[in-house]
C-alpha cells in the first residue's frame, strides 16, 4: 500500500464523490421497483448493459449523441416494463425466492444473448470529452457530466413522486397494497409505470456510463452486486438511504482503489457493508418490519 | 341509489355471506349492526369491490357493479372508508387526500375537491403536511373520510368510524358522520356503537352469521327484542 | 402452537426402489463400457459432473427448504476449491488435509455472517443480499489474490507424477475411479437430508420458517437451529467445491466461486424440487444435462461457422430462458410437480 495524506488522496475523495452520483442514480432505480413491486430485480445491471449497447449502436450508426442517449433511455424504459410484463407478473404470487430467481434467469438470458447478438469484444464510444484539472488534480468532465446529470435526473424523479398523481400513487402503493382499488388505482398499472421508470433510470446510468467505461457483456457484474449493497445499506425502499450509502461505499472504491488494486477498494467495500448491516440491519434509513 | 340482491360471498373455505338482500336510497343513512365476525366488514368489501362476490346481483344507480374491476367501482360514485382507516402512515395528510382524488373525473377537479374538504374540516388544513400517521386516532378518522370525500362520491361506506377511539373522540366522530350527512352524502355505515349509530342513521339492517336478522327504521331497531337482547346490554 | 403445522416429507422411495437403484448407479460404468465404447470418458465424465452438483445442491437445499434463501453458497464452494488448492500448490499440504481446511473455513465464514443475519432476524431479500455481499467479497478475494490464485484467470493443482495419486488426491484420468468417488459424495449428500429430515431440527426448523415468533414461543432456540444446518450446508458446499477441484483439475472465480454459481445451484434445486430427497438430483441431471445437449447441438448445427464464437452463448440464452419458464410455470420443481400430480391422482381416485 502506498497511500498517503496528500493531494492525490484528495482527488481520490473528489473522484469518489463524483462516482457516487452514479450509483446513487441506479440504487434509486432499483429500489424504486423494490418498494413499489417487491420484487429485487436481480438483472438491473444488465439493463443498464443493454441500454450502453443500444446507444452504441445509434450513435455509431450515425444518430447524434444526444438522441442516441434519449433512444437508449427509451429502450431500457421498454425493456424494463417488458421484463414486469412477461415475468414478474406471472409470479407475484410465489414465494419471494422464485421471484429473485427468475430475475436471475434474465440476468444470464440478457448476458448470453448480449454476447451472440454484440459478441465479447470490448466496445467503445470513442467521445473524448477531456479533463479538467485544478491545483494537481484532474477530474474527468465525462465523470463531472455524470454526476450532475445523476442528480438532476434524481431530482426529476423527485419532482415526480412527490407532484404528480401517479407519483403519489407510487408511493401510496409501497405503504398499503391492498386498498389501493379503493382509491381507483390499478395496481398492475402502477407496477407497469413503475418498471418502466426503474428501467428508464438505468436507461440514464447506461448514457452516463456509456461516456466513461468500455462496454461488453459481463459488464453488469463488475457494478451489479454494488447496486444491492447499496440499495440495502441504505435500507430497501429507502431512497434517501440509498443516496448516502453511495456515497459511502464510492469512496471505499475510489479510495481504496486509488491505494490498492481495484478490486481490492471493492473488496473492503464489501466488507464494510457486512459489518454495517450487522450495526444497523435495517439499513442507515431503513423501516424496520 | 344501491341495490344487492342474494349477495354470497366468502373466503377461501368459509362462506361469510349468504344470500343477503338490501338497498340503500339517496340521502339516506342506513347503519349495519352485528356481533364480531358477523360479516359486516365483508359486505362493505363486496360492495366496494375488494372482495368478489360469488353470486346474486348488485346495482348502484341501475348499473351492474358486478362486471367492474374494483378500481372502478370508485368512479360509479362509491367511497369506502375502510376498517381501522388505513390512511398512508408515511405520507402527509394533502398527499393521503390526493390519493383519494385519483380517479380522472375527480382529478381534473382536485383543488376545488380539496378547498371543500378543507372547508369541511379545517383540522386538516392545519396539519396538512404532518404525516398521516403521526396524527392522532380522530384526526386519522377525519382524514380518512375526508380521503373518501376527495373522489366526490354519491354513496360512503364506513367500516366502523368509532373503533379505538377513546369516548370523547367517539362523540366527535358522530359529529363528523352527522355533518358529511348535512352534506348530501349517502351513507352506509357500520358501527359496533349501536346505540349512537342508531341515532345517526334513517334505518339499518341487523346482520347474524352472514344473514340479515332484521330491518327497520332505527326507531324500530331500536325497540326490537333482537337488538335490544343481543347489543344494548341492558 | 396450531398455527405451527408439520409438513410430511414426501418423495422418499421405498426401500427395495433405493436398492434397485443403488445397484444400478454402480454399475453405471460397465453398462456404458459395453453400451458405448469409446464415449466412454464422454459419458462417465457427464455422470461424475451430475453427481458432483448433485451433491452441492443438496447441500444448498437443507438450509433452502427452509426458507433461508442464501446467495452465499457460490462463496462456499469457492473457498472450499480455492483453500485446498493452494494449499497444495503453495504449501504442498495435501488435500487430505486441506479439504478439511477449507471446510472448516467456509463453515466459519458462513457462521460468521448467519450468526448476526439470524439473531438479527435478517431474512428473505435481505439475508439473500447479505450472502451475496459475501460471495462477490469472497470472488473479489480470490482474484485479487492473484499472485497465488491466478486472478480471474484461475489456477490448476500441480500435478502429482504419475496421474492418479493418493496423497495428492487427484483421480481425474482415472474416470471409472472418479466416478465411484462422485457417488459416493453424492450417497453422502443423500444421507445428510435424510438425518436432517428424520432430526428434531427439522422440526424445529419447520417450525421456525412458518412463524419465528411461534417457534421461539414454544422453546425452540431459532437462532441456534439456523447456525447448525447453515454450518453443515457450507461445509457441505466446501466439499463438494473441492472435490470439483480435485476432478476438474481445474479453478476459476467464475467456475467455482461467484454469483453466477450460486445462482446455478439455487436455480438447480428449484428446478429439481426443493423439499423433496431427489429433489436436487433432479435439478443438477436437468441442468447438467441441458446445458450438455445444448452445447452440443449448438456446435453441430452450424451456427458456429455463421455465428462464430458468439454462438457459444446461444446455450447461456436457452438455459436462462427455460429457467424463467421453469419457475413460472412449475414453481414447485420438476420432482416436486410430478410428486404432486401423482398424489392428487391417488387423492382423486376412489
Ligand atoms: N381475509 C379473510 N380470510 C378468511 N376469512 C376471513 C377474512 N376476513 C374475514 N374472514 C372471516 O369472515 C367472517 C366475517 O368477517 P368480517 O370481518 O366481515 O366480520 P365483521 O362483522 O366485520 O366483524 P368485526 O365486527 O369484528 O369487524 C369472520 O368469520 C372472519 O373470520
Ligand atoms: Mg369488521
Amino acid at each position: 500500500m502506498d497511500c498517503q495524506l496528500d493531494i492525490f488522496f484528495l482527488e481520490a475523495i473528489l473522484n469518489g464523490v463524483l462516482l457516487a452520483g452514479l450509483l446513487a442514480l441506479l440504487a434509486l432505480g432499483l429500489n424504486l421497483v423494490f418498494g413499489v413491486i417487491d420484487v429485487v430485480w436481480i438483472c438491473y445491471a444488465e439493463l443498464v448493459m443493454i441500454g450502453m449497447y443500444a446507444i452504441f449502436y445509434a450513435y455509431t450508426g450515425g444518430v447524434p449523441f444526444p438522441l442516441a442517449a434519449l433512444l437508449g433511455i427509451l429502450a431500457v424504459a421498454a425493456t424494463g416494463a417488458l421484463l414486469h410484463w412477461v415475468v414478474i407478473r406471472p409470479v407475484l404470487d410465489q414465494p419471494p425466492i422464485n421471484q429473485l430467481l427468475v430475475t436471475g434467469g434474465v440476468l444470464f438470458f440478457l448476458q448470453a444473448v448480449a454476447t451472440m447478438a454484440f459478441g465479447i469484444e470490448f466496445r467503445s464510444l470513442g467521445i473524448r470529452l477531456g479533463s479538467t484539472g485544478f491545483a494537481d488534480m484532474t477530474f474527468a468532465w465525462s465523470r463531472i457530466l455524470a454526476f450532475v446529470v445523476a442528480l438532476a435526473g434524481m431530482l426529476a424523479l423527485w419532482i415526480f413522486l412527490s407532484r404528480t398523481f401517479l407519483g403519489t400513487a407510487i408511493r401510496a402503493i409501497a405503504q398499503d397494497r391492498q386498498i389501493m382499488p379503493l382509491m381507483g388505482v390499478d395496481a398492475s398499472r402502477i407496477y407497469l409505470v413503475t418498471s418502466a421508470v426503474g428501467g428508464g433510470l438505468a436507461g440514464l446510468g447506461a448514457v452516463l456510463m456509456v461516456l466513461q467505461y468500455d462496454i461488453y457483456p459481463q459488464i453488469g457484474l463488475q457494478f451489479g452486486p454494488l447496486i444491492f449493497m447499496i440499495c440495502v445499506l441504505g435500507g430497501l425502499g429507502s431512497m434517501a438511504g440509498g443516496f448516502v450509502a453511495a456515497f459511502l461505499i464510492s469512496q471505499f472504491i475510489a479510495v481504496g482503489g486509488s491505494c490498492m488494486a481495484t478490486e481490492w477498494g471493492y473488496a473492503v467495500a464489501f466488507l464494510f457493508f457486512m459489518v454495517a448491516i450487522f450495526i444497523r440491519p435495517q439499513g442507515l434509513f431503513g423501516v424496520r418490519g | 341509489m344501491l341495490e344487492l340482491s342474494g349477495i354470497s360471498a366468502g373466503y377461501a373455505g368459509a362462506q361469510t355471506l349468504f344470500d343477503l338482500s338490501m338497498r340503500v336510497e339517496a340521502g339516506e343513512a342506513v347503519a349495519v349492526i352485528g356481533a364480531n365476525g358477523a360479516g359486516k366488514t365483508t359486505l362493505l368489501r363486496v360492495i366496494s369491490g375488494m372482495l368478489p362476490a360469488r353470486s346474486g346481483s348488485m346495482t348502484m344507480d341501475g348499473v351492474s357493479l358486478r362486471d367492474s374491476p374494483p378500481h372502478r367501482i370508485v368512479e360509479t360514485g362509491i367511497a369506502h372508508v375502510p376498517e381501522s382507516r388505513r390512511l398512508f402512515p408515511r405520507l402527509s395528510v394533502e398527499s393521503n387526500l390526493k390519493m383519494g382524488a385519483f380517479i380522472p373525473a375527480a382529478r381534473a377537479r382536485f383543488r376545488e375537491r380539496l378547498d371543500y374538504v378543507y372547508g369541511l374540516f379545517p383540522r386538516l388544513k392545519e396539519r396538512r403536511s404532518q404525516l398521516a400517521g403521526t396524527m392522532s386516532g380522530g384526526e386519522q378518522q377525519m382524514c380518512a373520510i375526508g380521503r373518501a370525500l376527495m373522489s366526490g362520491p354519491k354513496l360512503v361506506l364506513l367500516d366502523e368510524p368509532s373503533m379505538g377511539l377513546a369516548p370523547v373522540v367517539v362523540q366527535q366522530v358522530f359529529d363528523l358522520v352527522r355533518r358529511i350527512r348535512q352534506e348530501g352524502y349517502t351513507v352506509l355505515i357500520v358501527e359496533q356503537n349501536v346505540r349512537q349509530v342508531l341515532k345517526v342513521a334513517d334505518r339499518g339492517y341487523l346482520i347474524e352469521v352472514g344473514r340479515i336478522r332484521a330491518g327497520g327504521t332505527a326507531a324500530e331497531l331500536l325497540a326490537s327484542d333482537a337488538v335490544r337482547d343481543a347489543y344494548m346490554g341492558i | 402452537m396450531s398455527r405451527v403445522a408439520l409438513r410430511p416429507t414426501r418423495g422418499i422411495p421405498p426401500l427395495a426402489w433405493s436398492a434397485l437403484g443403488a445397484a444400478a448407479l454402480l454399475a453405471v460404468p460397465i453398462l456404458i463400457r459395453y453400451g458405448a465404447p469409446g464415449s466412454e470418458r464422454y459419458y462417465l465424465h457427464i455422470l461424475i459432473q451430475i453427481l458432483i452438483w448433485s451433491f452441492i445442491y443438496t447441500g444448498w437445499s437443507l438450509m433452502g427448504r427452509f426458507g433461508l434463501t442464501s446467495l452465499g453458497h457460490g462463496a462456499f464452494t469457492g473457498i472450499g476449491a480455492y483453500t485446498t488448492v493452494l494449499l497444495w500448490n503453495v504449501a504442498g499440504l495435501s488435500p487430505w488435509l486441506g479439504i478439511p481446511v477449507g471446510i472448516g473455513l467456509a463453515t466459519a465464514a458462513a457462521l460468521l455472517v448467519a450468526y448476526p443475519c439470524f439473531s438479527l432476524r435478517i431474512t428473505g431479500h435481505y439475508f439473500a443480499l447479505m450472502t451475496l455481499a459475501l460471495t462477490e467479497f469472497v470472488r473479489l478475494c480470490i482474484v485479487g489474490w492473484r499472485d497465488y490464485t491466478g486472478g480471474s484467470l484461475g489456477t490448476q493443482p500441480q500435478r502429482a507424477p504419475g496421474g492418479v495419486s493418493i496423497t495428492a488426491l487427484q483421480f481425474e484420468p482415472d474416470r471409472v475411479l472418479s466416478y465411484y468417488i462422485a457417488l459416493a459424495l453424492w450417497a453422502l449428500g443423500l444421507w445428510m437430508w435424510l438425518r436432517v429430515d428424520r432430526s428434531m431440527d427439522r422440526y424445529a426448523l419447520d417450525a421456525a420458517s412458518q412463524d419465528e415468533e411461534a417457534a421461539a414461543s414454544v422453546g425452540v432456540d431459532v437462532t441456534r437451529e439456523k447456525l447448525k444446518i447453515t454450518g453443515l450446508s457450507a461445509a457441505m458446499c466446501a466439499l463438494g467445491g473441492a472435490v470439483y477441484g480435485q476432478y476438474q483439475m481445474y479453478i476459476g472465480p467464475d467456475t467455482i466461486a461467484g454469483l453466477g454459481v450460486s445462482l446455478n445451484i439455487v436455480f438447480g434445486t428449484i428446478a429439481g424440487g426443493l423439499s423433496v430427497l431427489l429433489g436436487p438430483t433432479v435439478g443438477a441431471v436437468f441442468t447438467q444435462l441441458l446445458s450438455e445437449v445444448l452445447r452440443v447441438a449448438v456446435q453441430g448445427s452450424g451456427l458456429t461457422a455463421q455465428l462464430g464464437s458468439a454462438a457459444l452463448a446461444l446455450d447461456t440464452a436457452i438455459y436462462g430462458a427455460l429457467l424463467i419458464f421453469f419457475i413460472i410455470y412449475m414453481p414447485k420443481g420438476i420432482l416436486g410437480t410430478i410428486l404432486e400430480a401423482r398424489r392428487r391422482r391417488r387423492a382423486g381416485a376412489p
